[in-house]
């Protein structure tokens, strides 16, 4: 039905029987009934049973596009916090840059904000990142928030139509991070429409239509649009 | 420890530069105020302070005991806080560390100095037995400002404490009172906080503009436009044109909240 | 401790009015402090519990790490004004056991291997005390571990039951609690049945243990109902409000 929520589903509910089902994320298998393990969204897709999680730390998978903070320089390497349960470590030869033994803190210091990429993640959760590619880098300037990070898709949108949305209205410039952090570099009054339209989601996101009514919230005295 | 990004750091004091804040107030405004007074049924005064996403829990507890040696004619004042692990990922559990102790001691000279609590009331036998009043503060949520939040929590609990004489009637000499009563109050002294930040004096620091200040001073102020209490934190500097700024803002500020105050506790 | 009450009279009315099988007024709302990863506001009878939810985050220091999965580590903590006589700021003997025992019935439910190395922290503060604050405090728990997003197996529930004036009955309230004859607090899962808390203290026959520990068990399938309603009204209320 179009005008109610998503179906909400907590911990401990009953699913579906396998093997008619399958068990997708967030979901976990007992008796071969499927329960769900967290709070979130029902999502059936061929058969797949998935939950998405509408609270949660971020969870780091390969390929990730993040939003880090260096946490301390050390001779070889950096630690960086990215928002996960557990650290992240930057390797010196996963930057573009040439670096002279213990220079690190010359190129990258605590405080630091970097768009990077997740390299690696081990079985007992070892996290390592890279800057190493075209479109990752040191971040300059702007605004960073934190949002939560289930909502990832939400702020993007089908297709990206969320996010451009927002930058539309707002003449931003915005990277999303995967890991529940957003960069926004633009004028004042752009950053805190940006800032709004992502409280919104955080507190809709379980709804139909979303896309619509950020779109609304965002016209209302919207300078000229591109 | 939470690291702050250079990033959010510089936009900060840029919009300062601008005169504007992260959540859009001006220099010396305070964020929403909420109090809600007994609370607890088991304290013998209670109250919740809200100010913005901050918010304290403050219950006074009562017994008897003897008086300080050098004060045979005064009831006992007592305050401790403790910054518990649920109010913040950076509390961490233990006995109470130099920021907790700092806290109580300021919010205790703000009550004490200012003398609203009558502690010469509270006497029973001068000497050997007066009234004891534990003023503790349980921090739930740190978003800042947690001197005001505390201030305020402590003066709307004390202000709505009932004195609980029937329950220690045994103890109580003959002839003496064995009614409950109100705690003897007058009129409350208000604390008021800012922090600087590079060159600019910002009132009700929220967290991020908290962690970034180089300095923070605390006035208290009671209803004539009097000084009562003040502290200096954090390891920067005020110069003295700093400091009537933040007197002025104390006291223009001060005066709002008092209403505040009143509004909630005079039910 | 005998006193000269009587707790209950031989039609079964407790001193607040209760009958044996009643359990106190409760209310629980999810979500409230802002810093919290997850938390949960509850009030029973007359408890007002705090509780929340930091984590999975690397646990620190290294030594205490797991290499296979998440350490969980409540702490239970009244707050000075909470009880009669004001208690000292800090862990007694008493909160780090019911600390202890609340770690252990929360480890079985939440499913730690996803988080090898990590701690999740469970911080229960205890605002107002009137008996029961550890069943209390371990319903709120489960609330805020679901408003954290923590993955778990069920949504663990507790409840006590006891013996008062030589009757058992559910839900000991203040006086019960010092001069009745039986104390049993039980937490389960409420899924599968599975107990994941039990003690008890007084004195039970064997069938008298039989029947509180059913008791409290029907106890805390009745809160359970309570605790999943509090999750979907703040969840739900999201759609339910963008409504036209």
């Amino acid at each position: 039905m179009p005008n109610e929520g998503r179906q909400i589903v907590i911990p401990g509910q009953i699913l579906g029987d396998m093997p008619a089902f399958k068990p997708g994320r967030g979901t976990f298998v007992e008796n071969k009934k499927i329960y769900a393990e967290r709070l979130g969204v029902l999502n059936i897709q061929d058969n797949f049973i998935n939950i998405i999680a509408l609270k949660g730390r971020y969870e780091p998978i390969v390929g990730d596009f993040v939003i880090g903070v260096v946490e301390e320089a050390s001779t070889s390497n950096w630690m960086v916090d990215i928002n996960a349960p557990y650290p992240a470590l930057l390797h010196v030869h996963e930057v573009p840059w040439e670096i002279e033994f213990a220079d690190t803190e010359k190129y990258l210091n605590t405080g630091d904000a970097i768009l990077a990429k997740v390299l690696s993640v081990d079985e007992s959760k070892k996290l390592q990142i890279t800057l190493n590619d075209r479109n990752l880098f040191k971040l300059k300037g702007g605004h960073i928030i934190e949002f939560e990070p289930s909502i990832y898709r939400r702020i993007m949108g089908k297709k990206y139509s969320m996010i451009e949305i927002i930058q539309k209205y707002t003449r931003c410039r915005i990277k999303v991070g995967k890991n529940g952090r957003i960069w926004i570099e633009g004028d004042a009054e752009g950053i805190g429409k940006v800032l709004q339209a992502i409280s919104k989601i955080e507190s809709e996101a379980a709804t139909f239509g979303l896309t619509d009514r950020i779109e609304e919230l965002l016209k209302k005295d919207a300078k000229d649009v591109r | 420890m939470t690291i702050v990004p250079i990033i959010k750091r510089d936009y900060i004091t840029n919009l300062a530069e601008q005169g504007k804040r992260m959540d859009g107030r001006i220099f010396d405004q305070y964020r929403k105020i909420e109090i809600q007074t007994k609370v607890v049924n088991k304290a013998e005064g209670s109250a919740r302070v809200k100010i913005g996403n901050t918010q304290v829990l403050v219950g006074i507890k009562m017994g008897l005991g003897e008086p300080f040696p050098d004060t045979p004619n005064m009831g006992v004042l007592s305050t401790a806080a403790e910054l518990v692990p649920l109010a913040s990922p950076d509390f961490e559990s233990g006995p109470p560390r130099e920021d907790a102790i700092e806290l109580a001691r300021v919010v205790d000279r703000g009550v004490r100095e200012s003398k609203v609590v009558d502690v010469e009331k509270l006497v029973i036998t001068p000497g050997e037995l007066v009234w004891l009043v534990f003023i503790d503060i349980h921090v739930l949520d740190y978003d800042g400002n947690l001197f005001d939040a505390a201030s305020l929590g402590a003066l709307a609990a004390l202000s709505t404490t009932i004195v609980p004489a029937k329950r220690f009637e045994e103890q109580l000499p003959e002839g003496h009172k064995k009614e409950d009563f109100p705690l003897p109050m007058s009129e409350p002294p208000i604390s008021c906080t800012a922090v600087k930040i590079n060159d600019f004096v910002l009132f009700d620091a929220c967290f991020d503009e908290e962690v970034i200040a180089d300095a923070r001073l605390t006035v208290a102020t009671d209803h004539n436009g009097d000084i009562r209490a003040m502290q200096k934190g954090l390891s920067g500097s005020f110069t003295k044109e700093e400091i009537q700024k933040v007197i002025k803002g104390a006291l223009d500020n001060g005066k709002e909240i008092r209403k505040t105050l009143k509004e909630a506790t005079s039910s | 401790m005998k006193s000269e009450i009587e707790l209950i009279t031989s039609e079964g009315k407790r001193l607040d009015g209760r009958g044996p099988e009643d359990i106190r007024k409760i209310k629980i709302e999810a979500g409230v402090l802002h810093r919290a990863d997850g938390s949960c506001s509850l009030e029973w009878g007359g408890n007002k519990v705090l509780v929340a939810v930091y984590g999975p985050r690397e646990a620190v220091p290294r030594h205490t790490q797991n290499p296979l999965r998440a350490i969980v580590q409540a702490r239970y903590n009244m707050a000075a004004f909470s009880v009669e006589d004001r208690k000292r700021p800090g862990p007694d003997r008493r909160s780090v056991e019911i600390s202890k025992v609340i770690s252990e019935a929360l480890e079985k439910v939440i499913l730690t291997e996803q988080f090898p190395r990590a701690t999740v922290n469970v911080e229960i503060e205890v605002l107002d005390a009137e008996a029961g604050t550890r069943c209390a405090g371990l319903t709120a728990a489960g609330v805020a571990l679901i408003d954290a997003g923590i993955p778990m197996r069920d949504i663990p529930v507790a409840c006590a039951a006891g013996k008062i004036g030589g009757q058992v009955v559910l839900d000991l309230g203040k006086e019960e609690d010092n001069f009745g004859d039986a104390d049993l607090p039980v937490a389960i899962s409420p899924r599968t049945g599975e107990v994941l808390l039990l003690q008890m203290d007084g004195h039970l026959t064997v069938d008298e243990f039989n029947q509180a520990f059913d008791l409290a068990v029907k106890g805390c399938h009745i809160v359970s109902e309570i605790q999943k309603k509090a999750i979907m009204h703040k969840y739900q209320a999201i759609a339910a409000e963008v409504q036209e």
